[in-house]
């Protein structure tokens, strides 16, 4: 009884997310937008390399470029202060997606490490899960609005205008959008413990820390993976909302949600002064959103392969 | 069921109290608290009279405590005595805005209606626009119908409200002239015409709230009745020969509805949040306005009350929502 036939080269789980991830037009082509995009602010500045912040110190050249139409030298036009509006949405979108994904890295980070733990260690569970509950009921916009006002000047002197900003909002929504990855993981391990694998390497003694590391994270990465995809959204979302209400980065510091509500100010006049930063953040959120729905498919192994 | 009402009741009251413990804390102890931008060149006498006046030279406990006795006790026995015509209330010390010196409670009373009457209209319009695009959707799944419907809600919930409040400003506002893109509060409807023009300044708010919840809460829907239908029983009642549309409606639609319901107590003490962007938007003169305003003036008695109350919806509609949920469901009562 021997089996002659070759086997079939072991395709590695990866290659058959993606195979999958691939059937999902929407996400494909939400993935398409999102590379366009960071693109689009990463090599961007290298090929247009207009500074964004440039104001013409001739007061007289200044005024006379204040509030271009769109022409060859200045695609999108310039603002009420002569800068190209080209240049700034590049620095702009520079910013809010590393905002977003930062946070997310945070929120993530935090998430995975009070699921797992609360998941993994009985005792530890009812705590942090109540902790957790605690943190859902909190009012987040408004704490966040409070967090900028009170924290924003200090940081700023401690760490530079930018710096300072950058961190505050980071951490910020770091801080306050954790919970549902965390309630996710912390169902996702529960699950895990009950395995014969998990049986299996406890019985050859594994200490926890392995144990963790090497069989219960690699196992819980799907969830975590979409949670991440939701959560850049979600944190590009709230920042440019911070920044449109006034209480994120400082005025000569652009970000799309800084722009935007810059904008809002000469809608009248100049529309598409609203429309580009708008578009540019709604995209965005919605190419990230349809990425994240496509990895939900793709990694939900019992769609997978049908 | 009145255990479980009870036990969700008995963890309310502590949750409450470590919040309020939490944004008091946070607002009085941060390093940008405006206690500590009075100027070093005013006379350290002049300061500490400054720091009385304000009510701030007591150590941080005794005036949480204050506050919470101002905010539990103070708050309800005045508006106890402005409904009884009772005088409980006379003497004591009530929550004081440092900006305006009038009491933060009144304040709020006074900007309640606008902010209810935007967010309860388009809540509602939401939900309505919701259900039926929600059921629709899952009967007839993949049709043309469904995916521009979740399309739509991909947009709905994608898109900032910020960014649709523009839109429709430069759409409505600039371009057609149809509606106001400044909400005038001291509008008294009192006959047809002034009942038009609010109509007319409340369509964009409400239709871009309407559309935020819409687009979530129809994916609820959508997701609960996909549930259903696949269900045995939904086989049962279509092989006793019932017609499909009392299956639909009556069935699927009554069991798919229970969780929507908790979503959408849920999402109540949500949509005030998000209102604080529409409002800033539309210039609507209510809670969200009062708040953004309270910080740029570093008013912190009306911010930790404001985000309290907030807090307090929160939990208020937590509780509703897990005690709807057992009504409807028994499964869920674990007594």
């Amino acid at each position: 009884m021997t089996d002659t036939a070759p086997l079939a080269k072991p395709r590695s789980q990866w290659a058959d997310v993606w195979v999958q991830f691939k059937t999902h037009k929407g996400a494909l082509v939400g993935l398409f937008v999102f590379v366009s995009l960071v693109l689009f602010v990463s090599v961007g500045p290298l090929i247009w390399a207009k500074d964004p912040t440039f104001i013409n110190p001739d007061g007289a050249t200044m005024i006379r470029t204040r509030n271009k139409p769109p022409s060859l030298e200045w695609p999108l036009g310039t603002d009420q202060l002569g800068r190209d509006m080209l240049a700034r949405m590049m620095k702009g979108g520079q910013v809010s997606i590393a905002v977003g994904l930062t946070a997310m890295v945070i929120s993530i980070t935090l998430g995975t490490f009070v699921g797992v733990i609360a998941g993994y260690f009985k005792r530890l569970d009812n705590v942090l899960m109540r902790v957790t509950d605690l943190f859902l009921a909190l009012p987040l916009l408004p704490l966040l609005l409070v967090m900028a006002m009170l924290f924003r000047d200090p940081l700023s002197k401690a760490f530079g205008t930018e710096g300072g900003t950058f961190l505050l909002i980071v951490v910020a929504i770091g801080l306050t959008s954790w919970m549902q990855a965390a309630r996710v993981v912390r169902g996702e391990v529960l699950a895990l413990k009950e395995r014969e694998f998990v049986l299996a390497a406890r019985s050859i003694g594994t200490p926890s820390r392995r144990m963790i590391l090497r069989h219960i994270l690699p196992n819980v990465m799907s969830p975590i993976m979409v949670a991440a995809t939701l959560g850049i959204a979600n944190a590009i979302i709230t920042e440019s909302a911070l920044s449109f209400l006034g209480l994120g980065f400082p005025p000569d510091f652009p970000t799309w949600g800084r722009l935007l509500f810059d904008g809002a100010e000469y809608i009248q006049q100049f529309p598409e002064r609203v429309i580009w930063p708008g578009v540019a953040i709604s995209l965005t959120v919605l190419s990230v959103n349809y990425i994240g729905d496509g990895l939900r498919d793709a990694l939900d192994p019992r769609i997978r392969g049908r | 069921m009145l255990t479980f009402t009870l036990r969700r009741l008995m963890f309310a009251i502590p949750t409450l109290l470590f919040i309020s413990l939490l944004i008091f804390l946070l607002v009085d102890l941060a390093p940008g608290s405006p206690m500590s931008q009075i100027p070093l060149t005013v006379p350290p006498d002049v300061r500490l009279k400054i720091m009385e006046a304000m009510g701030v030279n007591e150590p941080v406990f005794v005036r949480y405590f204050l506050w919470l006795k101002q905010f539990f006790v103070v708050e309800p026995l005045v508006l106890w005595d402005h409904w009884f015509g009772t005088s409980y209330s006379d003497g004591m010390q009530r929550i004081v805005s440092w900006q305006s010196r009038s009491p933060v409670m009144d304040i709020i009373v006074e900007r309640m209606p606008q902010t209810l009457t935007v967010i309860g209209t388009s809540y509602v319009l939401g939900v309505m626009i919701a259900l039926p695009i929600g059921i629709y959707s899952a009967y007839r799944q993949y049709s043309w119908f469904d995916q521009i419907g979740t399309f739509i809600a991909m947009i709905g919930f994608s898109v900032p409200t910020f960014f649709t409040g523009l839109v429709l400003i430069l759409v409505f506002a600039v371009n057609l002239q149809w509606f106001p893109s400044i909400y005038d509060t001291s509008l008294r409807v009192t006959d047809w015409d002034s009942f038009l023009a609010q109509a007319r300044q409340m369509a964009m708010p409400v239709m871009v709230l309407a559309l935020f919840n819409a687009a979530q809460i129809s994916r609820y829907m959508r997701s609960s009745m996909l549930e259903n239908l696949g269900a045995d029983y939904v086989r049962t009642a279509r092989a006793k020969g019932l017609s499909e549309r009392i299956v639909v409606l009556k069935h699927v639609v009554r069991n798919s509805m229970i969780p929507v319901v908790t979503v959408i107590a849920l999402g109540i003490p949500s949509i005030f949040g998000g209102a604080i962007i529409t409002e800033q938007v539309f210039r609507v003169n209510g809670l969200g306005a009062l708040l953004i305003g309270a910080i740029q003036g570093s008013d912190l008695p009306t911010v930790q009350t404001l985000t309290f109350i907030f807090a307090v919806l929160i939990v208020l509609f937590n509780l509703i929502a897990d005690i709807l949920y057992g009504m409807l469901d028994p499964r869920i009562r674990y007594d």
